[in-house]
This record gives C-alpha cells, sequence and structure tokens, in this order.
C-alpha cells in the first residue's frame, strides 16, 4: 500500500478550514490595511513624502500580517494532536515534515499572501504610486509574500506551544526576512524613481528560489524538535 | 610620551566625552558581564549545597 | 582509540568543570595583561591622527569588540550545532553560555561606533552597511536567548536554539550583502564607511593586543557561565553533592 500523499491531503485540508472560518482568514488583511492607513495619518498627508515612503510601508506590513497570522498554522493541530498523525503518516518522517511544511508554507500563502498581492494595488493608489509603480508593487509581493510564508513557517515550528509564541516568532523571523524587505521595497523605489529594478527583482528571485529549497528543511527539523 | 599633561590625556584633543564615554560604558558592560556569570555559578553552587545536605 | 577516548574527556561536564576551574584564573591573568599592554601602546604610543584627531583612539576597543561579536556568534552556532547533532549536552550548555557576552560585544560595538561616528561623521547613528548588520546581529543574539529561554524542555531548547543559531549564521552574510547594496543604492543619505585612519604599526599593535584581550576576556566568563549552567542542570549528580569538584 503506498503511503498516502502528505503534501495534498494537509493543504486541502488546510484551504478546506481556512474556507469554514472566513473571518479568521481575513483578519491579516485587514490588520494589513489598518497598519499601512495609519502611516498617512502619522507622517501627514504630503504626497510626496507619502509616495516616497509607500515601498517600505506597504512592505513592512506585509511582513507582520504574515508574521501574525503564521502561529496558526500548527497550534490547533498540534492541540489536538492532529500534527503528529500527520508527521507520522508519509513513507519517512523526513519527508512527511518536509512535505508537511511545504503544504503549511502554501496554504498559509494562498491564504494570506496571494489575496495581499491582490488588495496591495489599492494601497498604492492611496499613496499615489504610479502605474508602472504599481505593477512593480504586485510583482515584487508577488515574489516577497512566499518568503514570507516559508520563513514564518520556520518560526511556528521553532515556536510551536511556546508561550508568548507569536511574538518570539517576530523577534526571531523578522531579522531572517530584512534581505527579502531591501529588495522588495527596493524595486518599487527604484521603478519609482525611474531606474532599473532588474537586479532587485534577480535578487528577490534567487532568494525565492533558496528559501524555498532550505525553509521546508528547517521547518521540517524544527517540527521533529517540537514534537520528540 | 605624547601627552604633556594628565590634563591633555583626559581631554583627548576635545573629544574627551567620546572616548571615555565608549571606554567607561564598555567597562562596566564586561564588569557587569562578568559579575553575573561569577554570581550565577556562586548561586548554583549554594543551590546544590543547600540541596544536598537535604538529600 | 586511546587518543579518542582523551579528545572526548573534556566533554564530559564534571572533567570539563574541573579543567575550566583551573584554567579560568589564567584568562583573566592574560585579559588584564594584554588589556594593559593594548591599552598603553593605544593611549601613549599611537600617535595623534591628522584628519580624527584623538577620537580615532575608540577603534582600539570598538574593533576588537565587533570582531569578538561575529567570532563569538559563530562559534556559539558551531557548538550548538554540536551539541544538537551528537547530542553533546555540554557542548549546547557552552552555547547558551557564549550567548550573554556575544551579546554584550555587540552592544559595545554599536555604542562605540555611535561614539566614534558622532566626531567623525557628524551623527549618532549612520546606516551604514557594517553598523546595521552590527544591529541585526544582536537582534539575532536576542532572539537566541529569547528562544532558548522560553522553552521549559532543556533538551528541547537547545535542539530548537541550535537550528536558529545555524539558520541566522547562513544569514548573516545575506544581511551583510543586502545591507550593503541597500547602502550604496542610497548613496545620498551615507558616508563614506572606511573612516579608519590610516594604521600605523603602533594602532596595528595596539589592536591586535586589545582582540587578544577580549578573547582571552571571553573565554574566562563564558568558562565561568558553562560552570554555572553545569551546576544548575547537573544539580542531582553525585560528583556535586560528593563535594569532589572544587
Amino acid at each position: 500500500m503506498t503511503p498516502p500523499p502528505v503534501f495534498s491531503t494537509v493543504l486541502g485540508r488546510d484551504l478546506r478550514l481556512a474556507a469554514r472560518r472566513r473571518v479568521d482568514a481575513l483578519l491579516p488583511l485587514a490588520f494589513f490595511a489598518v497598519a499601512v492607513s495609519l502611516f498617512p495619518l502619522g507622517v501627514g498627508p504630503e504626497p510626496n513624502t507619502l509616495r516616497q515612503i509607500s515601498p517600505g510601508v506597504l512592505w513592512v506590513c506585509a511582513l507582520l500580517a504574515a508574521m501574525l497570522s503564521v502561529t496558526q498554522l500548527y497550534a490547533t493541530d498540534q492541540a489536538d494532536g492532529s500534527l503528529e498523525q500527520m508527521l507520522l503518516a508519509g513513507g519517512s518522517a523526513f519527508s512527511a515534515g518536509i512535505a508537511v511544511a511545504l503544504a503549511k508554507a502554501v496554504s498559509h500563502w494562498l491564504v494570506t499572501g496571494l489575496p495581499l498581492v491582490l488588495i496591495a494595488p489599492l494601497f498604492g493608489v492611496m499613496f499615489d504610486l504610479s502605474g508602472r509603480s504599481i505593477a512593480a508593487l504586485c510583482a515584487s509581493l508577488a515574489l516577497g509574500t512566499p518568503i514570507l510564508s516559508l520563513l514564518g513557517n520556520v518560526g511556528a515550528a521553532l515556536t510551536l506551544g511556546v508561550r508568548n509564541g507569536s511574538v518570539l516568532l517576530i523577534l526571531l523571523i523578522v531579522p531572517l526576512c530584512i534581505p527579502a524587505l531591501i529588495f522588495g521595497s527596493g524595486a518599487i523605489s527604484a521603478v519609482e524613481s525611474g531606474s532599473s529594478a532588474r537586479g532587485h527583482f534577480s535578487l528577490l528571485g534567487a532568494l525565492f528560489i533558496a528559501t524555498g529549497l532550505l525553509a521546508p528543511l528547517a521547518t521540517a527539523a524544527a517540527l521533529r524538535i517540537a514534537i520528540e | 610620551m605624547i601627552w604633556n599633561s594628565a590634563g591633555e590625556f583626559f581631554a583627548m584633543g576635545g573629544y574627551g566625552l567620546y572616548v571615555w564615554g565608549s571606554y567607561g560604558v564598555i567597562a562596566a558592560c564586561i564588569a557587569i558581564d562578568a559579575l553575573i556569570a561569577i554570581k550565577r555559578h556562586r548561586a548554583a553552587r549554594a543551590a546544590t549545597a543547600a540541596n544536598g545536605e537535604n538529600n | 582509540m586511546a587518543m579518542t577516548m582523551r579528545f572526548f574527556t573534556y566533554a564530559s561536564p564534571p572533567r570539563f568543570y574541573a579543567l575550566a576551574g583551573a584554567l579560568i584564573p589564567w584568562f583573566w591573568i592574560a585579559a588584564l595583561v594584554l588589556g594593559a599592554a593594548g591599552l598603553w601602546i593605544g593611549f601613549f604610543q599611537a600617535p595623534t591622527d591628522a584628519t580624527q584627531g584623538d577620537a580615532y583612539r575608540i577603534i582600539f576597543i570598538h574593533v576588537p569588540a565587533a570582531w569578538m561579536s561575529m567570532v563569538l556568534y559563530l562559534v556559539m552556532a558551531f557548538w550548538a550545532a554540536i551539541g544538537w547533532a551528537f547530542n553533546a549536552r555540554l557542548a549546547s550548555m557552552v552555547a547558551r553560555a557564549l550567548a550573554p557576552t556575544g551579546a554584550m560585544f555587540t552592544f559595545c560595538a554599536l555604542w562605540s561606533g555611535a561614539l566614534w561616528g558622532k566626531p567623525t561623521w557628524g551623527t549618532w547613528w549612520v546606516w551604514d552597511a557594517r553598523l546595521t548588520s552590527e544591529l541585526i546581529l544582536l537582534f539575532l543574539y536576542l532572539g537566541y536567548m529569547a528562544l532558548v529561554n522560553a522553552i521549559d524542555d532543556t533538551r528541547r531548547a537547545d535542539q530548537a536554539g541550535a537550528l536558529l543559531a545555524v539558520i541566522g549564521s547562513v544569514n548573516v552574510p545575506i544581511i551583510y550583502f543586502s545591507v550593503k547594496w541597500w547602502n550604496t543604492l542610497h548613496q545620498g543619505a551615507t558616508i563614506s564607511a572606511t573612516a579608519a585612519p590610516k594604521m600605523v604599526a603602533s594602532m596595528l599593535t595596539a589592536m591586535l593586543l586589545m582582540t587578544l584581550a577580549c578573547w582571552a576576556y571571553a573565554f574566562a566568563v563564558v568558562f565561568t557561565r558553562t560552570r554555572a549552567i553545569i551546576v544548575e542542570r547537573e544539580r542531582e549528580a553525585k560528583w556535586l553533592n560528593d563535594g569532589a569538584a572544587a
């Protein structure tokens, strides 16, 4: 008998659960909207200033929204014991761990990251970004939010069941997200100021690939540590 | 000897605040780091000794 | 076989405890002697710099502190990884003992960097590649310390800390490179980071001696802290309660 397909099972399950609890799934987006809106209120409505700070503001808020929502992924599964079952289900403990890690990252991105990419243009307009900049915004978030989901997963697995886990996670994972933040917001700034963002996107793409390959391994290792 | 007087030495060509501010704070950090480690060790030994007496 | 046995002899907590106890006073002496020599040369032999005046003398502690902060992080990650891979508890204890001293050196590098920056570049803080990366390194240390302290199960805490430290080490070059890149992009706001004065032999000697002094100090404190952790963890162990340990 072949081992059950861990990746698709976990992914399907998470997506179905998110669909049932739509409000919970949309909370990170609401957070993003509120947080982004705070900046003009704090900084002042001057369009030039807002345009200049918008790449950074949008990226930082996306980062925080991703990190705040990632602990949800594992918390309920660990509480009811299904996480252990998932890790035991696959062909080997190692491959099951990676499959679970990837599935969780993909489901987090589909529920939190992708919607962010889709609503970002609205906020680009709020900050008076040009059309080309908004396109760059969506592209950089499209590449960047998966990186955030993957790294957030590592953090969630490391802090599984730990008190103050979500705050601790932010402290642990945000420094690791800094390169993505730099290249992601840099790309938008570059397009806004008229120069080429090719370098930024290349580096962001490289980060995406590297993170995609390595983060699930780290998450799987962290899950093993947490469960044993 | 490059300093003509103690006063010159402490003044550091006008940058005394920065130079001594650096070295002073760092010396304090080092002292605190060391003292906390030593105290921790002493406390651990004391706790074990107390534990041993109760056994 | 005998050689391997001897190599791993000090992997046993009681033997390490005894060895460390014997060595610590020597490390302190070395640190004080080297530090005194380094400061003597730095303050009484090295000439005043033409451009920076006497403010540059901060580098005699700033540069060693920065080097130590980076080296200790790597050493911490190394021992944590060894502890995780080989289930060697002493290695994990050493890793935990390294963290606070590493964080302290990072803070010292940042503090002295700011105080050097003010007279040299005109501002307390500059978002140049090195200072910014150093700040992020401080966050990495704090994150490690927060994580191992938050997890109550010692073994799980050690392993999770090891994973985090390894991930951090891999990321440090990436973070440095990206910050450097970011820095050169926003050239308008930055001043050239190559602000170190032209190095005369006496300056180099002073820096080297101060670096060695910091090394010796680090050994002394980290070994002390490791001994404390050994006692805390091995509380029930016979060798401690028998009073066999010095």
